[in-house]
């Protein structure tokens, strides 16, 4: 902008001011950027934020969590349904280190998410100061970026940055730190001005046409081509994009747990769920496609098995936002960067309109045997103990795949993400990258506040359960409407199945025992019923599904039951296990 | 190539960031060789040509693969700007060395003369109880000194991170001025309360 003009407007019309504390100037900035709720917890050193927040009841929706840690959680369920940035507010020390493990899996799985910790006075700073702790140093391995603010001037422009940086690029969680002081300051406020550069970070890398132009020759010449994709598709809003190509070249796409709903679980070349617990074909067929095409993943060493053994024969694209991903962990023969939403229309512009109907032939009879030696006897067991799959399978037939399934961490969570069946984007909301057991429960509280219209089921272990079962508390006092379904199968049932299979079944510490999971929601005022018995279940979920409010349903299932088809660790993802 | 080159496939990498001048972007840059179990050999880091923007020098001992996986890890940083890396073969490079030894001993006994010469070291201070030489010059250079001076009753010894110069780089000198022809650099707010003692209540 021309100086001269710049001091010229000022002079006529000088910038209306009003003098505000940094807490008030921190609330207006939060409802600019479109924030309606806040998952936190009050504390001394936050205390003048939730003073200036009183005033603010009708704007912004304050849920009080039972824990910071239930609080990163419900902001990263709200998030991911929402696709908006979560927001939480912790206060100093204790506060503010419980947010760690949720930082940490929200950094991991690229969730957009501001939190904002309250700080001892400027002038403690250093000096072990009651509830003083270094929070900008704990959370900077577990942060996209993060910010200490000593002076309240600062409040609104590190704010919009912060927001800027954690829902753009590849998406991540941002902490601003504001001593109390700084919160308690008054200021002459200029308004809120949002941020759309910041000049040493560049979210998008520009987009190499030579490399769009090279995948799509190697696509156009494939014989047997495999897309692999992840959240990417659906962190860009690029899942129509995605469908649009996935539908003119034919080829066939399996997704990683993140990825799974960017296309509907029953689109015919959605061939299944791909890594550790994923399904048969989408393994085996990763190690005999010519051309890999991956698509917002990653390449997490769950989905890769033994790196040295895996896709060698196959020519590599990789199409990231992230150039730090692009030959991290498998080398890309084609690295393509850049934002989905862009680069998948100028590569399905270039691309041939095709089918492989002998290619995905030999899919579905992969999925034959998968379905004939582990799924049949998974979804139909027909005899014996509850299995896990048939009350997955179960629930589909009632919500149709119109739910939003949250799951916690562990068996519950493959078999979930294998069976639950989803018509749309942003349905799946697990931790994937840091495998947070505890994580369930509170996700699934944001996840309904980010999509309140829709149903959300959370279907959690017995052991995640009793990680964070302290947010009943939570859905007790905000009257949230979440569905809870336990499965209960009296152990930590993947550290048992490997205990099982890989430690001559030497069950070291993982018998654990419950509550009267029933009583327990009572107390909470949540209603709720324990089944165990086959005949019982179309019934105990649709009394969950139809009950107004929230329910918890515990589900007695097989207690030494596997989550099979496997990859063992150190295996090539050809070398699946089947039982 | 070294012998340790061919069998580890590890060499000595020099690292050069271009960075905003922000507190707390040392650590962000250091955790990520931390977090590998890499040891840095040597850092430098000061302001670069440009006001706000600083110039980082890392040298590690690593494999090129790793080095870049790095570089790619850094330039992620939010406020990193630009990351280079080089081999020895790549660049210029210098490290500054001070001696401090007696004055009488090295005055009597060492031939100073054909020592400052030797070793391109020149004299910073002289006084009567101590003088002070300064080197620079690679690694093995200054070390050489160090075993010369020792004889005579070295006092002190202390040697600069390594700062290096880019045979091959396209004047990034332009680059950066562009950058900040766009968008100068924010001062940094004074931390005003540091200072004050105020009369506060705290919880």
């Amino acid at each position: 902008m021309d100086t001269a003009q710049e001091e010229t407007t000022t002079l006529t019309e000088p910038k209306k001011t009003i003098n505000v504390s940094g807490s008030v100037a921190l609330l207006e900035g939060l409802i600019a950027e479109g924030t309606d709720t806040i998952f936190g917890y009050p504390g001394g050193a936050i205390m003048p934020i939730y003073d200036a927040l009183y005033d603010y009841k009708d704007k912004l929706k304050h849920i009080l969590v039972r824990h910071e840690q239930g609080g990163t959680h419900a902001g990263q369920g709200y998030a991911r349904t929402s696709g908006k940035v979560g927001v939480v507010f912790a206060t100093s020390g204790p506060g503010a280190t419980n947010l760690v493990t949720g930082l940490a899996d929200a950094q991991i799985d690229s969730t957009p998410m501001v939190c904002i910790t309250g700080q001892v006075y400027a002038h403690l700073l250093g000096t072990d100061a009651f509830q003083e702790t270094d929070v900008i140093n704990i959370t900077t391995p577990v942060t996209k970026w993060n910010y200490q603010i000593t002076d309240a001037t600062e409040i609104p422009s590190v704010l919009a940055k912060a927001f800027y940086i954690a829902r753009s690029g590849r998406p991540g969680p941002v902490l601003i730190d504001i001593t109390k002081n700084a919160q308690l300051q008054m200021f002459d406020y200029e308004g809120y001005t949002p941020c759309d550069h910041v000049r040493s970070y560049r979210p998008k890398p520009l987009i190499r046409k030579e490399y769009i132009q090279k995948a799509a020759e190697l696509i156009n010449s494939a014989k047997k081509p495999f897309i692999l994709f992840g959240q990417g598709v659906s962190l860009g809003y690029a899942e129509q994009e995605f469908k649009a190509f996935v539908e003119k070249t034919g080829i066939p796409a399996a997704w990683t747990i993140l990825g799974a709903g960017a296309i509907a679980t029953d689109h015919p070349l959605n061939v299944g769920m791909l890594g550790m617990h994923g399904n048969y074909g989408p393994n085996v067929q990763t190690n005999a496609c010519d051309v890999l095409i991956a698509i917002g993943m990653r390449f997490d060493d769950r989905v890769t098995g033994r790196l040295d053994k895996y896709a060698k024969q196959a020519k590599v694209i990789h199409l990231d936002i992230d150039p730090a991903e692009i030959d991290k962990n498998v080398k890309a023969d084609v690295p393509v960067w850049g934002d989905c939403k862009e680069t998948l229309p100028l590569l399905t512009a270039l691309v041939e309109e095709k089918t492989h109907p002998e290619w995905l032939a030999e899919f579905r009879a992969f999925d034959k045997t998968e379905q004939e030696v582990v799924i049949q006897n998974e979804l139909h067991p027909g005899t014996g103990e509850l299995t896990m799959g048939e009350v997955i399978n179960q629930l589909n037939e009632l919500t149709k795949g119109e739910a939003v399934v949250v799951t916690d961490v562990g068996q519950h969570q493959m078999v979930t993400c294998r069976y639950a069946k989803f018509n749309h984007t942003r349905s799946n909301i697990t931790s994937g990258g840091l495998g947070t057991m505890g994580f369930g429960l509170p996700a699934a509280i944001g996840a309904k506040f980010g999509a309140p219209d829709r149903t959300v089921v959370a279907v959690i272990g017995d052991g995640g359960f009793q990680m964070t079962l302290q947010e009943l508390g939570t859905i007790m006092q905000s009257g949230v409407d979440v569905k809870i379904m336990i499965l209960n199968n009296r152990f930590l049932g993947m550290v048992r199945q490997w205990q099982q299979l890989f430690h001559d079944k030497r069950y070291s510490f993982v018998d654990i025992t419950s509550p009267d999971f029933v009583k327990l929601a009572d107390s909470y005022y949540i209603a709720g019923r324990k089944i165990s018995e086959r005949d019982e279940l179309v019934g105990a979920l649709t009394d969950m599904l139809n009950h107004k409010g929230s329910y918890l349903l515990e589900v007695m299932v097989a207690q030494e039951h596997n989550v099979f088809p496997m990859v063992p660790q150190g295996s090539s993802v050809s070398e699946i296990r089947l039982k | 190539m070294s012998q340790d080159t061919e069998l580890t496939g590890k060499q000595e990498f020099t690292i050069t960031a271009y960075t905003e001048n922000q507190i707390g972007i040392l650590n962000r840059i250091a955790i990520i060789f931390s977090r590998r179990k890499i040891n840095i050999e040597s850092l430098n880091t000061s302001p670069s040509e440009i006001e706000h923007i600083h110039r980082f020098n890392i040298v590690i001992h690593e494999t090129e693969e790793v080095v870049r996986k790095l570089c790619r890890q850094i330039e992620k940083q939010i406020e990193v700007l630009k990351v280079y890396y080089n081999t020895n073969e790549d660049i210029i490079w210098q490290e500054l060395a001070l001696y401090k030894v007696p004055t009488d001993i090295v005055a009597e006994r060492a031939p100073v003369e054909r020592l400052l010469r030797e070793y391109g070291a020149r004299a910073v201070v002289i006084r009567k109880d101590y003088t002070v030489f300064e080197a620079t010059g690679h690694r093995e250079e200054t070390d050489k000194l160090i075993e010369v001076l020792q004889p005579y009753g070295l006092i002190e010894f202390v040697r600069s991170a390594r700062v290096a110069i880019i045979k091959d780089s396209e004047g990034f000198n332009a680059k950066l001025r562009e950058f900040e022809r766009k968008d100068p650099g924010h001062d940094v707010i004074e931390n005003e309360y540091l200072d004050k003692e105020k009369n506060v209540f705290s919880m």
